[in-house]
C-alpha cells in the first residue's frame, strides 16, 4: 500500500481494498518515522488529516467521492493553509498560522484530498538545496549525506521515500524541478499563469509558478487536473480552458520533433549525467521521435538575469515582513526603525537577506537602468529565442542539472556555485514555459533527471511525453534502499 | 516677511499634486468597503492588511472614473498603462509598498482653464494624471506612547493629479484648485470632502526673478486640506524663499509641512533624507490596456462639464460670464438654478426672469446656505418655492424687499411663498387711490418738511418715500409711489 503510486492508490481506494483512515494512519507514521532521517516536512497535521480521512471514507461509502477523495498530499509550506502553520522555512513565519487557504490548497481540499503536513523548504523559497531553511536541511533519501536539492527539497525528499505520492511545490528558477532531478522522481513546473499564485507566499511575484511533485507523470497530471484554472484573485492566473491532462497520456511520441538544447551540454554538465541524458533520448528516437539539435544563445544569460530579476521583487515582496501585523518581532524594540530592522535581521536568514540586499541594490536610483532594465531586455531575448526554437520543434529536452545531488555544506559557502546549479532550470521561468523533469538513470548511483520544456500551456504534450518515457522505462520505479517497503 | 516692493521682482512658480480620492463602493486592489468613518481596521481584509500570499485585483470602476477624469480635462488616455511600486517602509504601508503609476500613467497631458478673480483666463495645463492606493493611517490620540494603526483607508483608490509649474500666484492655485474640485464633483468620481481627506493637494513652490528662464529650488509642502491653507502656505513660503534669497541664502529642495496654527510652513526631510523610492513594475498586475470603445463609452457616460454648462448659461440666459461661473461651480447648484429659472413661468424663463433668479440663488439663498453651512441638496427652500416667490416679485405682488422678509420666513418655516404673503397681507399696494391717500396724509403732517422741500430742499424727497411707505407696511409698489409723489409734491 505504501510504496503505491496515486492512480494505484486511487484503485485502492475504490476497490475499497483499504480505506482512507487506514492509508491516512499508515503514512502518517511513515512521516513520524521518517523525520529523524529525511527532516523532510515541517509540520504534520495528523488530526485533520484523520478526520478529514474519516470524512473522506463516509464519502467514499455513499458513492460521491471524487476521483482524488481521501487520497494524501503534503503541501510545500510556502502554500497558506488556513488554521495551520504556514513557516516559508522561515524564522519570520516560525509562528505564523494563516487565516486562509492558498488557492491551490483550498482546490486539492475540495477534491477531497488529505493534507498530512507541510514539507520543508528553503527559507522562502530561496536555495537549491534546501540548507537554507530555518528548520534544518532535509537528507536526499538516498543518500543522507546529500541535499536533496532545492528550494522544494521537502517535497521532493518525500515524494522519493514515499512518504506519500504527490506533493505540492512551487518554482522560480528550478525549485520543483532540480530538487526533482536530484531525488529521482518527476516534478512539473506549469506554464506561468496556468495555477494560481493566490495564498503562495511570493518570492518573485513574475517567475514564481505552483506545480506538482509525484512518483509519475501519470500522477502529476492527476493532481494538475486539479490546481491548474484561472483564479479571479490572481490577475496573472490565465483565463484558459483545463484539458483532462490524464486524457493524451497515452498518446504515441511518433513523429514528434524533440530540440536538443545544445547550450545545455556545456562544460559543466558532468559526463555521467551527460550519459544518462542521452541514453534517455535515444529512448524518445526508439519511441519514434526524431531529435534535431537547437541553439539558444541567449540562455547561458539565465543565471545572471535571474539573479537580478528574483532578488529585486523579493526586496519589494518580503518589505511586508516588518514585525507589526504578523511574523517574529524582536524584543523590546526602542523605536519603530529599531523595530524594523531587528525584526528583519534577526528573523530572516542569510541566503535571504542576501537576496534582499541585491535586489534593492538592482532596483536603486542610478543602478536600475544598469540592472533591472538590462535584465528584463534579456529575459525578453531569451523567450524569443525559445519561440523560435518552438515554431519548429515539439518538446524541447536536456539534462534538468548538471550534476547528480551534492554534499550537504559542499555549496553554502559559495552562492554563485550554488546559483549555478539551477543554470538549466531557469531558462523556462524566464520565458514562463512550463517544465518538467523526470527521472533518466544514475549517475554514480544518484538520480539523473531529463528535463522537458514545451510551448507555453503544453503540459499536457509535457506530461504525455513524460509518460510515454515512463511506460518504456522503470526509472521512476526505482526507490532509494530503506524506503521501499 | 517680504515687502510687496521686493515681491514685485520676484516670480512665483507654483505646481500642484492633487490627491482625489475615487468614490468606488471598494478598494482599488481588494473588496472592502471604502467607507469613511468606520470603526478602526473594520475595513480592512487580508489583501489590505497586506497577509504573506495575497495578491491585489484591479477595481474596474477605479479605472473608469480616471479615465472620466482625463477625457475631462482633455488629455490623452494611455492604451498602455504600468501599475508599479514605491517602496517604503511605513507602519501604515502594510506591504512595504504603494501600488501607484510611474512611468506609464493611465492619463496623459491634459489641461484647464479657470477664470481668476479679475476676470482673467488662465490655461493650466496638467502633467498626468495616474491610478493609487491610499495608505493607512497612524493614530496617536488616546493611546498614550504607542502610535495606533488604522487600515481601513488602506487600498482607497486615489487618482494623482499633477499640474505643470503653471501658476504664478496662490490665487491662481486655489483658483485652479477649486477648478478640480467642482469637476471632480461634476464627474462624480470623488466626494470631494477635504476635511475627511478625499481632497487633499501638495504644493511645489518656487521663486525666481521676474524675466529668468530657469525655475529656481522648489519647496514641496505636504498635505494642505483646505483652499484657505493652500493659499496661506503658498504664500508663507513664498515670502520664506525670497527673504532667503534677498538675505544672500539658498533654497534647499526639500519636503516642508504646513502648520496652520503657526499659518507657516517647516522642514519635514531634504532632499538628501528623501526615499529612494525604487519604483518598478508591479508583477502582480498585467499591464492595463484600455481600447478606444472603452474610452468611447465613459465619453458617452460624462456630464455636461462646467465649462461648457458655463457658456451655455450665459448664450441662453443671458448671464455674465461671472454669474454663469458662481452657479456653474456645482452641478446640484447649476441644476437648482436651471429647475428654478424653468418653473418659474409656464412659458419658459426669459433673459429678465433668469438673471432674477441667478441674483437671488447666489445672493439670499447663498448667503442662508453659507450661514447654515449646507450644501445646496440639504436648501431649506427647494427650487420650485423659490421659483414660487420669484414669481411673485416679477407680478409686483411684492416689492424686492418684502420678498427678502418672506425669503427669511419661508427658510425658517418651510412654507411657500404665496401662503406668507397672503397671512401676513403683504402683497403690495398698486391701486393709486390707495397710495395717494397715503401720501395725503404723510404730506397733512409733515407741513415744515413740505414747505423745506419745495423751497429747495430735494433731498427731503427719500423722507417723504420713507414715511409713505411705513404708513403703508412697506407694501405701496415704489415705482409707482416715486412717480405719484413727485407730482404731489410739487403741489
Amino acid at each position: 500500500m505504501l510504496t503505491k503510486t496515486l492512480a494505484e492508490l486511487a484503485q485502492g481506494l475504490r476497490a475499497k481494498n483499504f480505506s482512507s483512515v487506514e492509508l491516512t494512519r499508515a503514512l502518517l507514521q511513515r512521516i513520524e518515522a521518517s523525520q529523524s532521517k529525511l527532516n523532510s516536512v515541517i509540520s504534520i497535521t495528523a488530526d485533520s488529516a484523520m478526520a478529514a480521512a474519516a470524512v473522506a471514507d463516509g464519502q467514499i461509502a455513499a458513492g460521491n467521492a471524487k476521483p482524488l477523495t481521501g487520497l494524501p498530499v503534503l503541501h510545500k509550506d510556502i502554500f497558506c493553509t488556513a488554521g495551520v502553520r504556514t513557516t516559508c522555512g522561515s524564522r519570520m513565519l516560525e509562528n505564523f498560522v494563516s487565516p486562509y487557504d492558498a488557492t491551490v490548497v483550498a482546490k486539492l481540499r475540495a477534491a477531497g484530498m488529505i493534507m498530512l503536513g507541510k514539507t520543508n523548504m528553503d527559507e522562502f523559497a530561496m536555495g537549491s538545496s534546501n540548507e537554507t531553511s530555518y528548520f534544518g536541511p532535509v537528507k536526499n533519501p538516498w543518500n543522507p549525506a546529500l541535499v536533496p536539492g532545492g528550494s522544494s527539497g521537502g517535497s521532493a525528499a518525500a515524494v522519493a521515500a514515499r512518504l506519500v505520492p504527490v506533493a505540492t511545490a512551487t518554482d522560480t528558477g528550478g525549485s520543483i524541478r532540480q530538487p526533482a532531478a536530484l531525488c529521482g522522481v518527476t516534478g512539473i513546473k506549469p506554464t506561468y499563469g496556468r495555477v494560481s499564485r493566490y495564498g503562495m507566499i511570493a518570492f518573485a511575484s513574475s517567475l514564481d509558478q505552483g506545480g506538482v511533485i509525484a512518483a509519475t507523470a501519470e500522477d502529476a497530471a492527476l493532481v494538475l487536473n486539479v490546481i491548474a484554472g484561472f483564479d479571479p484573485r490572481d490577475s496573472t492566473s490565465v483565463d484558459l480552458p483545463v484539458p483532462d491532462y490524464t486524457a493524451t497520456l497515452a498518446e504515441s511520441v511518433e513523429g514528434l520533433r524533440f530540440g536538443v538544447i545544445r547550450e545545455f551540454f556545456d562544460a559543466g554538465l558532468e559526463p555521467a549525467v551527460e550519459r544518462a541524458v542521452r541514453d534517455a533520448l535515444a529512448v524518445y528516437e526508439k519511441l519514434g521521435a526524431t531529435l534535431v539539435d537547437v541553439d539558444l544563445p541567449a540562455l547561458p544569460l539565465s543565471v545572471p538575469t535571474y539573479y537580478v530579476v528574483a532578488p529585486a521583487e523579493a526586496s519589494s515582496n518580503l518589505a511586508r515582513f516588518d514585525g507589526v501585523r504578523f511574523g517574529y518581532r524582536c524584543k523590546d524594540a526602542v523605536n519603530l526603525e529599531d523595530l524594523y530592522k531587528r525584526s528583519r535581521g534577526e528573523g530572516f536568514g542569510a541566503e535571504v537577506k542576501r537576496r534582499i540586499m541585491t535586489g534593492t541594490y538592482v532596483l536603486s536610483a542610478g543602478y536600475y537602468d544598469a540592472y533591472y532594465l538590462k535584465a528584463q531586455r534579456v529575459r525578453q531575448l531569451i523567450a524569443r529565442d525559445f519561440a523560435r526554437a518552438f515554431a519548429e520543434i515539439d518538446v524541447l529536452v536536456g539534462p534538468t542539472t548538471p550534476t547528480p545531488a551534492f554534499a550537504l555544506g559542499a555549496k553554502t559557502s559559495d552562492p554563485i556555485t550554488m546559483y549555478l546549479n539551477d543554470i538549466y532550470t531557469i531558462g523556462a521561468n524566464m520565458a514562463g514555459l512550463p517544465a518538467l523533469s523526470i527521472p533518466c538513470g544514475f549517475a554514480d548511483e544518484l538520480p539523473v533527471g531529463l528535463q522537458l520544456i514545451g510551448g507555453h500551456f503544453s503540459e499536457a504534450r509535457l506530461l504525455n511525453v513524460a509518460h510515454q518515457y515512463q511506460l518504456a522505462t522503470d526509472w521512476h520505479r526505482r526507490v532509494p534502499a530503506g524506503w521501499a517497503s | 516677511m517680504a515687502s510687496d516692493a521686493s515681491t514685485n521682482e520676484w516670480e512665483t512658480v507654483i505646481g500642484l499634486e492633487i490627491h482625489a480620492q475615487l468614490a468606488t463602493r471598494s478598494k482599488i486592489f481588494s473588496g472592502s468597503a471604502t467607507a469613511y468613518g468606520a470603526s478602526p481596521n473594520s475595513h480592512a481584509n487580508l489583501v489590505d492588511l497586506g497577509y504573506p500570499g495575497v495578491l491585489p485585483v484591479l477595481n474596474g470602476e477605479a479605472v473608469r472614473m480616471a479615465v472620466k477624469f482625463g477625457l475631462a480635462v482633455d488629455a490623452e488616455i494611455a492604451p498602455r498603462s504600468v501599475f508599479a511600486r514605491k517602496n517604503y517602509f511605513y507602519p501604515d504601508l502594510p506591504k512595504g509598498y504603494q501600488i501607484s503609476q510611474f512611468e506609464l500613467p493611465i492619463v496623459g497631458k491634459g489641461r484647464l482653464d479657470v477664470v481668476l478673480e479679475d476676470g482673467e483666463h488662465k490655461r493650466i495645463g496638467i502633467t498626468r494624471a495616474h491610478l493609487e492606493e491610499d495608505a493607512g493611517k497612524s493614530l496617536h490620540e488616546g493611546l498614550g506612547k504607542l502610535t495606533g494603526i488604522d487600515l481601513n483607508r488602506a487600498g482607497t483608490p486615489l487618482v494623482e493629479i499633477v499640474s505643470e509649474p503653471d501658476m504664478r500666484s496662490a490665487k491662481e492655485a486655489v483658483a485652479y484648485l477649486k477648478k478640480v474640485h467642482t469637476l471632480v464633483r461634476y464627474l462624480e468620481i470623488c466626494d470631494g470632502n477635504m476635511q475627511e481627506g478625499s481632497f487633499r493637494c501638495d504644493a511645489n513652490v518656487s521663486v525666481r526673478k521676474r524675466g529668468a528662464s530657469e525655475f529656481g529650488t522648489r519647496a514641496e509642502i505636504k498635505n494642505i486640506n483646505s483652499f484657505r491653507y493652500v493659499e496661506k502656505a503658498i504664500n508663507y513660503e513664498v515670502g520664506r524663499q525670497i527673504d532667503l534669497l534677498e538675505s544672500g541664502g539658498k533654497v534647499v529642495q526639500e519636503t516642508r509641512l504646513f502648520d496652520p496654527d503657526k499659518g507657516e510652513t517647516r522642514s519635514m526631510r531634504s532632499k538628501e533624507e528623501a526615499n529612494d523610492y525604487r519604483y518598478f513594475p508591479d508583477p502582480d498586475l498585467l499591464p492595463l490596456e484600455i481600447d478606444e470603445a472603452f474610452i468611447e463609452s465613459v465619453r458617452k457616460s460624462l456630464p455636461e462639464l462646467p465649462d461648457v454648462k458655463a457658456a451655455r448659461f450665459c448664450r441662453d440666459y443671458g448671464l455674465s460670464e461671472y454669474d454663469a461661473g458662481v452657479l456653474t461651480a456645482s452641478r446640484d447648484l447649476a441644476d437648482y438654478f436651471e429647475q428654478t429659472a424653468a418653473s418659474f413661468t409656464a412659458a419658459g424663463p426669459s433673459t429678465e426672469h433668469a438673471k432674477l433668479t441667478a441674483n437671488w440663488v447666489s445672493g439670499a439663498l447663498a448667503a442662508a446656505l453659507n450661514a447654515n453651512n449646507l450644501e445646496i441638496g440639504a436648501s431649506k427652500i427647494s427650487a420650485l418655492a423659490l421659483a414660487g416667490l420669484l414669481r411673485r416679485i416679477a407680478d409686483d405682488t411684492i416689492s424686492g424687499k418684502i420678498a427678502k422678509d418672506v425669503f427669511e420666513e419661508m427658510w425658517a418655516s418651510g412654507r411657500e411663498a404665496d401662503a406668507i404673503i397672503d397671512a401676513q397681507g403683504l402683497r403690495q399696494i398698486t391701486d393709486t387711490g390707495a397710495i395717494e391717500r397715503a401720501i395725503d396724509e404723510v404730506m397733512a403732517r409733515s407741513p415744515a418738511q413740505l414747505a423745506d422741500y419745495r423751497g429747495g430742499k430735494d433731498k427731503l424727497f427719500g423722507y417723504f418715500v420713507g414715511q409713505v411707505m411705513k404708513a403703508t407696511g412697506g407694501k405701496a409698489n415704489p415705482a409707482q409711489l416715486n412717480e405719484l409723489l413727485k407730482k404731489k409734491l410739487v403741489g
